[in-house]
């Protein structure tokens, strides 16, 4: 027997802003009901209309009027366990603007602002997301680093609790660190797997670029200035694990482009690497890409992989979400990644290319790639 | 000449919280001092004042772990040497585990493969059989490379190590009882391993809990079937001390093993075989006195049909 939806049970029956009230107050939305999701908007407009990051989904879905007031409302079939981050444009007086959604406290921030945040039946926050009392926090420190190939850099460095100068330390490099600090909570995530004992104390540099889009398309000064100048810096003033096992580089979109090439760069020197939703557009034939001028210098770094694959690390986790256009990319990358003798795991979740959906995939692959001590503690 | 009888070994489970310890002290009638190793705790080695209350303040704490940091201080040589064995030691364990993953993942796949029920039997028999000699193999392996390491560096008579051990036996003169707390396993057994803790401990009762008791058995198990980055395969680490042979000791198994999983139950105890596998929960016990097990509280153990039931310890006999 099939359950009729909340929005249908209002919609049959006298639709008056008193019963629009009673429908709203009390209620969490957008209503998930199984895998039926309805979002809803409440105010005067000419048009709504849902914006979201779905590849695969209309970009925008008009939302429908209930007759007699100023609700607006679209119900979708939304997959369970999915993340979905959205906005509404309200056209009004040939005027537009998007906005989040007022009825859902959920938002995600990246450095564009803010999204309002639909969570499908199933998915659930990860709790070594928030902040446990009883994790020792590390430290958190900003550093600057002069560099001969890039100028100054800046970035903070992470320091485990009870760190030790008599211990040997992994290191792991964060590209676009601090966004990942920011938007994916990486300090609490780093403090909470630590705690956990799911992966190791690590000593962690969260890099900084002010000009990404450029010195993360495989530009080898970025490589070089990750490899050659900050890591024996930190190597002099910390006692890192020196062993390719010991050193991990990661980053999400173009950052994981850049993780890649500077493992490409320095095959054996960086033993671990974390790509998550890796913009790693290529081309079958011909140089002419899709996605822009700016992804030239990427679609001629990956093209080059693709005809010539080799291992660069010893192991690689990558992830991806399958609402983003990239998925296509990524899963094109993995069996070449396999073939060319790389120890490869590969992740798909149902969200987009956005901050959560990297900070969700953080404990599977930073504890894949630098298991902690969980297997030998016994308390 | 008769020999003469080890002193009882009491393995327990966490002692965390609700500790069952000296209960366990008071039923084997230990009314002197305990000597306490918490070397598996680390740098937090000497936080030990909750322990000592429990045991009525009358331990006495090895301070293994400072002693190890110590000894390599005054003897650089023989820590360059030694963290040079343990890196080598944790290349081989890599090894080890890719070899062991895919042999797992043969039986896996043998186990879930449609065939004639003699033919299967066959190829489940031989993987198993795989596995288990793989898991030999790497044994012996860590058993030559710290015999190696004793024998290159003479360690037994180097100075310092000689100092500490005599300390250690003169602390031990004055105890009837020697207690080994949990911890880091691995840590444990490079510290019981440099102090010579092999001859040490023969002559004494024994209480030893989670860590502590995978450290004093005769082959060391690291386990957990839902670790964070997937299904867990259970390895072997290295030799213990080898108090009481033929048993595996799974402490937390409340946290680290699926009962409900038979298939993994299963495999694991026909791994072992003959040796037992014992689970110990928080607040469970079990005494090994020459041979046999009595005194058994909330241990269970893991049988061959895939199921874990209460281990029935009296004059249990363990097969070696």
């Amino acid at each position: 027997m099939t359950t009729r939806l909340a929005i249908q049970k209002l919609l049959d029956g006298r639709t008056d802003p008193g019963r629009v009230q009673a429908f709203i107050t009390g209620r969490m939305f957008p209503i998930v009901e199984g895998t039926s999701v309805t979002f809803v908007w409440v105010g005067h407009a000419d048009t709504v209309q849902l914006r979201h990051w779905i590849y695969g989904l209309e970009s925008s879905n008009a939302l429908t009027r209930a007759p007699g007031t100023e609700l607006w409302h679209l119900t979708l079939e939304i997959p369970s366990k999915s993340r979905v981050e959205y906005k509404y444009e309200i056209h009004r007086g040939g005027h537009s603007g998007w906005i989040e959604d007022p009825l859902n406290p959920n938002r995600a921030r990246d450095p564009f602002g803010a999204n309002s945040v639909l969570q499908s039946e199933g998915y659930e926050d990860p709790t070594w997301t928030n902040v446990d009392p009883i994790a020792r926090p590390g430290l958190l420190e900003p550093f600057v680093f002069n560099s001969d190939l890039l100028g100054r850099r800046t970035g903070h460095l992470y320091l485990p609790a009870r760190f030790r100068r008599s211990r040997q330390y992994p290191l792991l490099v964060v590209h676009d660190g601090s966004d990942y600090l920011k938007y994916a909570g990486m300090k609490t995530v780093l403090d909470n797997l630590i705690h956990r004992l799911e992966i190791p104390d690590v000593i962690v540099a969260f890099t900084d670029s002010p000009d990404r889009l450029r010195e993360y398309a495989n530009d080898e000064r970025h490589a070089r200035y990750l490899t050659e100048e900050l890591v024996p810096d930190l190597a002099r003033r910390f006692p890192l694990f020196d062993q390719p096992q010991g050193r991990c580089i990661m980053g999400a979109s173009f950052g994981a482009v850049a993780a890649m090439s500077t493992a490409y760069r320095f095959p054996g020197f960086w033993g671990r690497l974390l790509v998550q939703s890796g913009s790693f557009a290529f081309t079958d034939i011909g140089t002419r890409n899709r996605r822009g001028p700016l992804f030239d210098r990427v679609v001629q770094f990956v093209n080059q992989y693709r005809a010539q694959p080799r291992a660069v690390s010893e192991r690689v986790f990558v992830s991806c979400g399958v609402y983003e256009s990239l998925i296509y990319e990524n899963r094109s990358m993995v069996p070449l990644l396999s073939a060319a003798g790389m120890d490869v795991r590969f992740v798909e979740s149902r969200d987009g290319h956005n901050w959560e959906n990297w900070r969700d995939r953080l404990r599977e692959g930073l504890s894949w790639l630098m298991p902690g001590p969980l297997m030998f503690i016994y308390e | 000449m008769t020999k003469t009888p080890r002193p009882a070994v009491v393995l327990l489970g966490a002692q965390r919280f609700d500790p069952s310890l000296s209960a366990a002290v008071s039923e084997l009638g230990v009314a002197g001092r305990i000597a306490t190793i918490t070397a598996g705790w680390q740098e937090r080695e000497s936080e030990d004042e909750e322990l000592s209350a429990h045991l009525g303040d009358r331990t006495v704490n090895l301070r293994l772990h400072a002693r190890g940091d110590e000894l390599f201080r005054e003897d650089p040589e023989l820590r360059d040497a030694h963290r040079e064995r343990q890196g080598s030691l944790r290349h081989r364990q890599d090894f080890y585990r890719i070899r062991l993953e895919h042999e797992l993942e043969a039986d896996r796949v043998i186990r879930s493969r449609a065939a004639p029920p003699e033919i299967l039997a066959e190829q489940v028999q031989a993987s198993l059989d795989g596995i288990r000699e793989l898991d030999q193999w790497h044994l012996g392996l860590c058993a030559r490379i710290r015999t190696e390491f004793e024998t290159r560096w003479d360690l037994a008579n180097r100075p310092a190590v000689m100092r500490h051990r005599r300390e250690i036996a003169e602390i031990l003169d004055g105890c009837e009882a020697i207690a080994i707390a949990g911890g880091h396993v691995a840590t444990l057994i490079n510290r019981l391993s440099v102090f010579g803790f092999a001859d040490l401990v023969q002559h004494r009762t024994v209480f030893a809990w989670s860590a502590g008791a995978m450290a004093i058995s005769d082959r060391v198990v690291l386990f957990h079937d839902s670790p964070p980055q997937g299904p867990g395969a259970s390895e072997i680490l290295d030799a213990g001390l080898g108090l009481i042979p033929g048993v595996v000791v799974l402490p937390e198994p409340e946290h680290r093993l699926h009962f409900d999983r038979k298939d993994r139950v299963q495999r694991l105890v026909r791994r072992f075989e003959p040796a037992i596998c014992l689970a110990l929960p928080a607040r469970s016990r079990v005494t090994w006195r020459d041979g046999v097990f009595s005194s058994a509280h909330d241990v269970m153990q893991l049988r061959a049909s895939g199921r874990a039931i209460p281990f029935a310890a009296r004059s249990r006999k363990v097969t070696t």
